[in-house]
C-alpha cells in the first residue's frame, strides 16, 4: 500500500488523492489512544497541544503536509511534499506511520513504523477525533500533561552556552549525525531547548533506559545539558 | 618570531597554563602536521580546520588514497556489507574544509627541526604534530608468522586488501574444512574484534560451508564479552567453535605457512585457513619520532600530548593513555580533545575539560547486537574510566535487532564526523 499511495502522490500530485480512496478501516479510537503513547514522546494532541519534538497534531486530517505554522521547521523534503500537494488524509497518514521513511525519505520523525494494520487504524480513529469535530475537544485538565521528569523551574529557566554545548556537542555527533539523519540512531538536529533537557534528565535520572544515552547523561550537569540544548536547537 | 615560547612541563596542567597568552603569528599561519587518516588523524585535522575557520594549516599524511575502516570489516567477512561500503576518500577534507590531504608515507619525524619528512622525499614543518598511525605487528610474535606471508596467513586486522583476501580464502575451503584464529595477547586494536570476526565467519560457513570447524586459538585467559560471545556461539552456531585457552596451550602457538599448519604447544594440526592476528605496537612512525616507551606512545588524557614531547599529540591505538579500549570510537573521541587542546594552543580558543567515551558494538549474527561502553575523564596519571554498561546475556531479539541497527547509524555516524 505504501508504494500505491506513493506513487499516487510522486505521480499525479494535488488532487489526486481524494479520489484514491483506499477501503478505511473503522478503528478503535480508545485503544488508539494508548497507542499515541508512543507517539507522545515527539508529538502533542488534544487541549493546549503545541508543537515539540514534532508538530502538534489537532486538526492533522485535511492539512496539508509541511504546514503547521511558521514557528515549526520541518525536513526539506516534508515541506517539499507540502509544496507539491500532499494532504494528510487517512491513506497518506496510514502509508506514512507504517513507514515514514518509504513516504518521506528524509524526514525527521525518528519512528521505525507501525507494522500492523488494525493498529495503526486505531491510531488514526483516535486522532481523527481530533480533526473532524474540534469544538468538541475537552477542556484542559491541569494534570494532562504531565512532564516525563519534574524539573525545577530553576532547572528550566537556564540559559544554555552555546559556544560550550558546541564543544559537547562533538561528543554526540559520534553516533548523531548534524545532518539530522535518522538511520538507527535518532535525529537531534534542531529540537526546541526544553524538549531536549527534559529528554536529557529523564536518562539522567534513567527513567529512559538507553545505557549508552544514560552513560552519557550521567556525566552532564544541568548547565552542560542546558549548553547542548540552547546549540541543537539552534542548528539548521 | 619562532615558536619556541616555552618549554614542555610533562603534564596536562601546563597546557592550562598557556592558554591566557596565545601565540602570535608574524608570518603566515599555525601549521599542523597530522599522520595518519582514520578514525584520530581525520577527525582531528576535519574539526581543527572547520573550527579555526582558516587560522591553522592543516596537512593530512596518509598513504591510501581509499580507506578503509577496520571497524564493520568483520560485517564484510560476514557478508552484511560489500567492500565499498566500507571505503572512504578524503576528497570533501580536501574540497570542503581545506585541508592539504598528502598521499604519502612519512618516513622521519626531526622534533628539533619541527619537520617531518616523506618517502617521496617532501619535508613538512610544523608547529604542531599528530600522531595517529594506528598499529604495526610486533616482531616474532606468532613464530613462523610475518609480513612476508601474509597472503598465506593473512591478519586482516588492517582493512581492505587482507579483508578481500580472508573472506575469499574462507569461501574456497574445501567442505568440513577447518578454519584457525590465533588470537593475539593483550593490549591490541579492538578488544572484541576477534571474536566479533569468529563470530562472522562462522555465520558465513554456516551458509556456504556447514559441516565446517572453527579452531580459535587464544593466548588470554579472558576476552571481551566473553559471556556475550560465548552463549551467542553456543546458541547460533553449536559445535562449530573451539577455543584454546593458555591452560591448553593457546599461548605456546606457532605457524607453518608452507604446510598451512599451526603448531599448539608442540602439536601440529593442519587447517585449511590460518587467520594470525598477532601482537601489536604503535604505528612505526611513533618509534621514529621518538616519542615511544616500549610498544606505545605515553600521553597526558587532559590533551593527548605525548609525554615526551608537548608539540606532539598522539592518538588511538598508538597511545598509551590508561583505561580507555583501542576502538575507532575512542580515537574519535580522543581527537577532539587534542583538536580543542590545538586551537587553545595556538589560537587561544576557550579550552575546556577533556571528556572521553567510547563504545564498541559487536555482531554476533543476523540481527543479533551487543555492546560495551564507558565514559573517562582526565587525571594527571591516566584516561580513567568513570562509568561503563555492558549489553547483558538473555536479552531479548528485539533489543539485539535494536543494538544491531544503533550500530549502522553509529558507523554512519562516526564516519561523516571523520571524512565530512
Amino acid at each position: 500500500m505504501i508504494s500505491k499511495v506513493a506513487a499516487a502522490i510522486f505521480l499525479a500530485g494535488t488532487c489526486a488523492l481524494a479520489g484514491a480512496a483506499q477501503a478505511e478501516l473503522l478503528g478503535d479510537a480508545k485503544r488508539g489512544e494508548a497507542l499515541f503513547r508512543d507517539c507522545s514522546s515527539c508529538h502533542q494532541v488534544g487541549p493546549d497541544a503545541e508543537n515539540r519534538i514534532g508538530p502538534h497534531l489537532n486538526g492533522i486530517f485535511g492539512r496539508k503536509a509541511g504546514s503547521v505554522g511558521d514557528d515549526y521547521r520541518y525536513s526539506k523534503g516534508l515541506a517539499r511534499m507540502g509544496a507539491d500537494g500532499l494532504v494528510w488524509s487517512f491513506d497518506t497518514l496510514d502509508a506514512y506511520i507504517e513507514n515514514p521513511k518509504a513516504l518521506v525519505s528524509d524526514t525527521r520523525m525518528a519512528y521505525r513504523g507501525m507494522k500492523d494494520e488494525k493498529d495503526r487504524a486505531d491510531l488514526l480513529a483516535y486522532l481523527r477525533d481530533f480533526s473532524a469535530s474540534p469544538a468538541n475537544i475537552p477542556e484542559s485538565q491541569p494534570t494532562a500533561r504531565a512532564r516525563e521528569v519534574e524539573l525545577s523551574p530553576e532547572t528550566l529557566a537556564i540559559v544554555g552556552d552555546r559556544a560550550y554545548g558546541e564543544y559537547l556537542s562533538s561528543e554526540c555527533l559520534t553516533c548523531h549525525q548534524r545532518s539530522g539523519s535518522n538511520e538507527g540512531i535518532p535525529g537531534i538536529v534542531g529540537w526546541p531547548a526544553e524538549d531536549f533537557v527534559i529528554a536529557m534528565h529523564a536518562y539522567k535520572r534513567q527513567i529512559r533506559p538507553h545505557p549508552v544515552m544514560q552513560m552519557m547523561a550521567g556525566r552532564l550537569s544541568d548547565e552542560e545539558i542546558a549548553a547542548l540544548a540552547a546549540y541543537f536547537e539552534g542548528l539548521e | 618570531m619562532k615558536l619556541n615560547r616555552r618549554a614542555f612541563i610533562g603534564t596536562g596542567v601546563a597546557a592550562a597554563a598557556v592558554l591566557q597568552a596565545p601565540m602570535v603569528w608574524s608570518q603566515g599561519r599555525a601549521r599542523v602536521v597530522v599522520i595518519g587518516g582514520g578514525a584520530g588523524g581525520a577527525t582531528v585535522a576535519r574539526y581543527l580546520a572547520k573550527d579555526s575557520q582558516g587560522q591553522i594549516d592543516v596537512t593530512l599524511v596518509e598513504p591510501t588514497r581509499h580507506y578503509y575502516t577496520c571497524f564493520f570489516s568483520n560485517l564484510y567477512i560476514g557478508g552484511f556489507r560489500d567492500i565499498a561500503s566500507i571505503g572512504h576518500s578524503y576528497g570533501k577534507l580536501a574540497a570542503e574544509y581545506g585541508i592539504n590531504v598528502v598521499h604519502d608515507w612519512a618516513v622521519g619525524v626531526d622534533r628539533d627541526a619541527k619537520t617531518v619528512t616523506l618517502a617521496g622525499g617532501a619535508v613538512l614543518p610544523y608547529d604542531r604534530l599528530v600522531l595517529s598511525p594506528g598499529i604495526d605487528f610486533v616482531d616474532g610474535s606468532v613464530p613462523g608468522w610475518d609480513v612476508s606471508v601474509q597472503h598465506k596467513m593473512p591478519h586482516a586486522y588492517k582493512a581492505g586488501s587482507q579483508s578481500e583476501l580472508l573472506k575469499a580464502q574462507i569461501e574456497a575451503m574445501p567442505e568440513g574444512g577447518r578454519f584457525a584464529m590465533v588470537a593475539p595477547p593483550n593490549p591490541f586494536r579492538c578488544p572484541p574484534g576477534p571474536y566479533e570476526r569468529i563470530s562472522m565467519v562462522a555465520h558465513l560457513l554456516t551458509q556456504v560451508n556447514p559441516t565446517a570447524k572453527i579452531l580459535l586459538v587464544d593466548p588470554k585467559e579472558q576476552f571481551s564479552k566473553q559471556a556475550l560471545f560465548e552463549e551467542g556461539w553456543q546458541k547460533h552456531y553449536g559445535g562449530m567453535i573451539e577455543r584454546i585457552g593458555p591452560d591448553f596451550g593457546g599461548d605456546k602457538v606457532e605457524v607453518r605457512a608452507d604446510t598451512m599448519e599451526v603448531v599448539i604447544d608442540g602439536n601440529a594440526e593442519k587447517v585449511d585457513v590460518c587467520n594470525v592476528i598477532p601482537g601489536q605496537k604503535a604505528g612505526r612512525i611513533c618509534e621514529i619520532a621518538g616519542v615511544t616507551e616500549g610498544n606505545w606512545a605515553p600521553v597526558t588524557g587532559h590533551t593527548m600530548q605525548s609525554r615526551i614531547d608537548g608539540n606532539v599529540y598522539v592518538l588511538g591505538d598508538a597511545t598509551n593513555q590508561g583505561d580507555m579500549p583501542k576502538s575507532g570510537y575512542s580515537a574519535n573521541s580522543q581527537a577532539k580533545v587534542a583538536a580543542m587542546a590545538i586551537r587553545g594552543e595556538l589560537l587561544g580558543s576557550s579550552v575546556f575539560p577533556a571528556k572521553f567515551s567510547n563504545t564498541c558494538w559487536s555482531l554476533i549474527a543476523p540481527d543479533d547486537g551487543v555492546k560495551v561502553g564507558a565514559a573517562y575523564e582526565a587525571t594527571d596519571e591516566k584516561i580513567a574510566s568513570v562509568s561503563s554498561f555492558i549489553s547483558q546475556t538473555g536479552e531479548d531479539a528485539a533489543l539485539r535487532q535494536q543494538t544491531y541497527e544503533e550500530s549502522l547509524g553509529w558507523y554512519a555516524g562516526i564516519t561523516s564526523d571523520m571524512f565530512g
